[in-house]
């Protein structure tokens, strides 16, 4: 609880009807949470006027979550190495309704990957583009829409799933999220399919002001159902935008849930991106985030391993430079007995940049049997860079194995003048270790036309070439713009 | 000469190593090093091939009739200078093929050549991999990750092969190696062996000169060459040991 905060936000009753804003300029002035609370209180219709009543409540709930507690910062705990009031304290702008779009739409979101077949989603600015009204049903049964369009429908899926997952209390970002949110990705897997294709989420922002934007995404996979989602954010023009996402996942028993977040903001922008998975017994996970750029991004990833032999692998990696800040919350809770959980994240820091790693295991007393191992290793290649890794434990069973490990190191320097010796420039011998270093991450996307992609941009992120993308960040590797690197890494 | 040392000093944390190194290597030779344990001769090649932390006090290194000292250590390599490693270094995840690629690639662009092709790659690779009889996959194995102590030293000489060097300094690549390995050994230097290039061998046994017959033999003690003669020198020193040639260093000094 942060008084300091609570202090200037007055408890509102929210059952008035609200005030309308005459002009949304008066709002410039305050920071980003008292501006969220007027907007609630005086827009309160305009936020809730697709809801069914019981997401209408949880908003009510959840404001009033924010209003005593703000949110988060430095002196919590868990922010504790992540100065997020740098960002909240910030004016943003933010809107109740979508913007026109200052470009071309289908321009912007022409997102072609060679030997890569997905169904696109589109969010612009947090909202999305509805290029076929209502929601896609495919053929094999899997249904997939706006969020919006979704709860409107399915009244009885919000109502058993919507924000179960996403626990109000973890933060104010949840907390505000669930209270505000209007838009975002719903996505319904039937029970036995297997969706080959991937679905790709791809989130630009593209506005010329700064804009504080969120979203919400619920998933939800039936039993023995296998689904990959590729999640990516980035934005398109260097204004400030702070994201704020919140997902929830509800993997069903023995269905197999993929999860690649690609993470490529400029570096004034913030994201915060919230995910919680439940899984059923005998399913199985795979979250891969991969983050390129982005001024200040906040993982929160929780894992709920709910049903027996239910296993979870939670990798990462982070390639950060000038100051860029990367945190990564991890907190799997195995509540089940036999389940497993394998966390590897693997990070290069370089200039000023910083990152926090937090990895939290939770072993319920009837969990035995458990395995769960926890890894993170970094390269700083400066005196600057900083890297906070901190491991927690917290067993009540008796029967289970845990290990955690932590590396900090440079690179190898036997190893640099090794290749060297053989004519290797000390630059491309520094791109083979940190593309070395890279590749126990990268080999784990089993989709093999993704793994090539993320491949290219790895090595172009390492040369310091990718930037923001002008598009999509998968655009980099279309075949008529192929990324060539000067050392091969094929290997043949 | 090819390589011209003039006396040499150099300094590890400030400490004298070398004290005054002369050698002198011409087309053709084959030069071998000698000495007792701690006495300097890695750090001779590491000042040779350009490794940083080896200060270098006084002196001068010739090599092509150019000073080389302050030349990076990837220039000297792509001059043609090879050193293989007393301790080959294991690199985790970057392949043996990856490395080699670009290896001998940095070597054709410094001297402005295109890039090998795939397919000529490969099959040097192969003849290569032959004639040090290394018959696993190099493909997919991490640099030296692995490698048991014989084929590590094999694969120095592998790389030794593929580079084709003016100058080759192998250090101890003897030490370990049985009597099998050790004819590889001398059977990559055979094969290397012309008018044009020069080896220094480093070594503290007599065996590996029973393949490569040196032109010269060098005993390196405290930091100088204190005694040279032919190669029948390296037989009197398997015989008696390196004591003489310390009792005679100090009692000239
Ligand atoms: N990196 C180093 N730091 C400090 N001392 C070193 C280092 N490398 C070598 N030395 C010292 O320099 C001396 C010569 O070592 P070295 O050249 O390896 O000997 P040799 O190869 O003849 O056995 C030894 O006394 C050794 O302890
Ligand atoms: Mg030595």
């Amino acid at each position: 609880m942060n008084g300091s905060k609570s202090s200037i936000m007055r408890v509102p009753d929210i059952t008035n009807s609200p005030k309308v804003m005459e002009n949304m300029k008066l709002l410039k002035e305050i920071p980003l949470g008292e501006m969220l609370i007027d907007r609630f209180q005086n827009q309160f219709d305009v936020i809730t006027a697709n809801d069914i009543p019981a997401v209408t409540a949880m908003r009510k709930e959840a404001m009033n979550h924010f209003i005593s507690n703000g949110f988060p910062s430095s002196s919590d705990e868990k922010w504790r190495h992540t100065e997020i009031e740098s960002l909240t304290e910030e004016n943003f702008q933010y809107y109740l309704k979508p913007l026109d779009s200052e470009q071309d739409i289908e321009d912007l979101f022409k997102c072609e990957v060679h030997d890569f077949d997905t169904e696109i989603i589109s969010l612009l600015n947090g909202w999305y583009v509805n290029k076929h009204a209502g929601l896609t049903t495919l053929p094999n049964g899997i249904v997939y829409g706006s969020l919006t369009n979704a709860m409107k429908l399915y009244p009885e899926l919000f109502e058993q799933y919507y924000g179960n997952l996403a626990d109000i209390q973890v933060n104010g970002f949840v907390s505000v999220n669930t209270a505000m949110v209007q838009d975002g990705v719903f996505i319904y897997i039937p029970d036995g399919v297997y969706a080959e294709k991937t679905i790709q989420i791809i989130k630009l922002i593209d506005k010329k002001e700064q804009l504080f934007v969120q979203n919400r995404n619920l998933i939800i996979l039936g039993k023995n159902s296998s689904f990959s989602l590729m999640h990516c954010d980035d934005s398109i023009n260097h204004f400030s935008s702070l994201i704020n996402t919140v997902t929830e996942v509800y993997v069903g028993e023995n269905a197999h849930f993929n999860l690649y977040k690609l993470q490529n903001l400029n570096n004034q922008s913030g994201l915060i991106n919230s995910t919680f998975i439940h899984q059923e017994a005998n399913s199985t996970t795979k979250s891969n985030t991969l983050t390129f750029n982005g001024g200040m991004i906040r993982n929160n990833i929780n894992i709920d391993l709910q049903g027996e032999n239910a296993h979870a692998d939670v990798l990462g990696l982070y390639l950060m430079d000038k100051n860029q800040h990367v945190d990564n919350q991890i907190y799997i809770k195995h509540n089940a007995a036999h389940c497993t959980s394998n966390e590897k994240f693997k990070g290069i820091l370089d200039d000023e940049a910083s990152a926090v790693f937090n990895g939290y295991i939770y072993v319920a007393r009837n969990a035995q049997k458990t395995n769960a191992y926890q890894n993170n290793n970094n390269i700083l290649l400066t005196p600057k860079a900083t890297i906070n890794s901190m491991p927690f434990l917290e067993i009540y069973a008796d029967d289970v194995k845990c290990s955690h490990g932590a590396t900090i190191g440079q690179l190898d320097q036997e190893a640099m003048f090794y290749m060297r010796q053989r004519g290797i420039s000390s630059s491309n011998a520094r791109l083979l270790l940190m593309y070395a270093f890279t590749a126990e991450i990268i080999n784990q996307i089993s989709i093999e036309a993704l793994r090539k992609r993320i491949d290219d941009m790895v090595k172009k992120r390492l040369r310091g070439e990718l930037s923001v993308c002008e598009k999509c960040v998968l655009h980099c590797g279309s075949p008529d713009k192929e990324y060539h690197f000067e050392i091969d890494m094929s290997k043949i | 000469m090819l390589l011209n040392i003039k006396n040499l000093h150099v300094s590890i944390n400030g400490k004298e190593i070398i004290k005054g190194l002369n050698l002198g290597v011409n087309k053709g030779e084959v030069h071998a090093i000698m000495g007792p344990n701690g006495t300097g001769k890695s750090t001779l090649a590491a000042a040779i091939t350009g490794r940083e932390g080896y200060e270098i006090t006084q002196g001068e290194i010739w090599y092509k009739n150019k000073n080389i000292i302050g030349m990076p250590a990837e220039e000297r390599a792509n001059e043609g200078i090879f050193l293989s490693f007393q301790y080959p270094v294991e690199i985790p995840g970057v392949s043996m093929t990856n490395f080699m690629r670009t290896a001998l690639n940095a070597q054709r662009e410094y001297h402005e050549l295109p890039a090998i092709p795939a397919g000529e790659f490969l099959k040097l690779m192969e003849e290569k991999k032959n004639l040090v009889e290394i018959h696993s996959k190099l493909n997919n194995r991490s640099v030296n990750e692995g490698f048991s102590g014989g084929e590590k030293k094999k694969n120095e000489i592998f790389q030794m092969a593929m580079l084709q060097p003016s100058l080759a300094i192998l250090d101890e690549t003897d030490s370990g190696l049985d009597i099998d390995a050790l004819k590889v050994v001398a059977k990559g230097v055979t094969g290397l062996r012309s008018e044009e290039n020069a080896f220094i061998v480093i070594t503290h046994y007599q065996r590996l000169l029973d393949y490569i017959v040196p032109d010269f033999v060098h005993v390196l003690f405290d930091g100088k060459i204190v005694k040279s003669g032919g190669k029948n020198l390296a037989l009197e020193l398997e015989e008696k040991g390196y004591e003489w040639i310390k009792e005679q260093y100090h009692a000239g000094s």
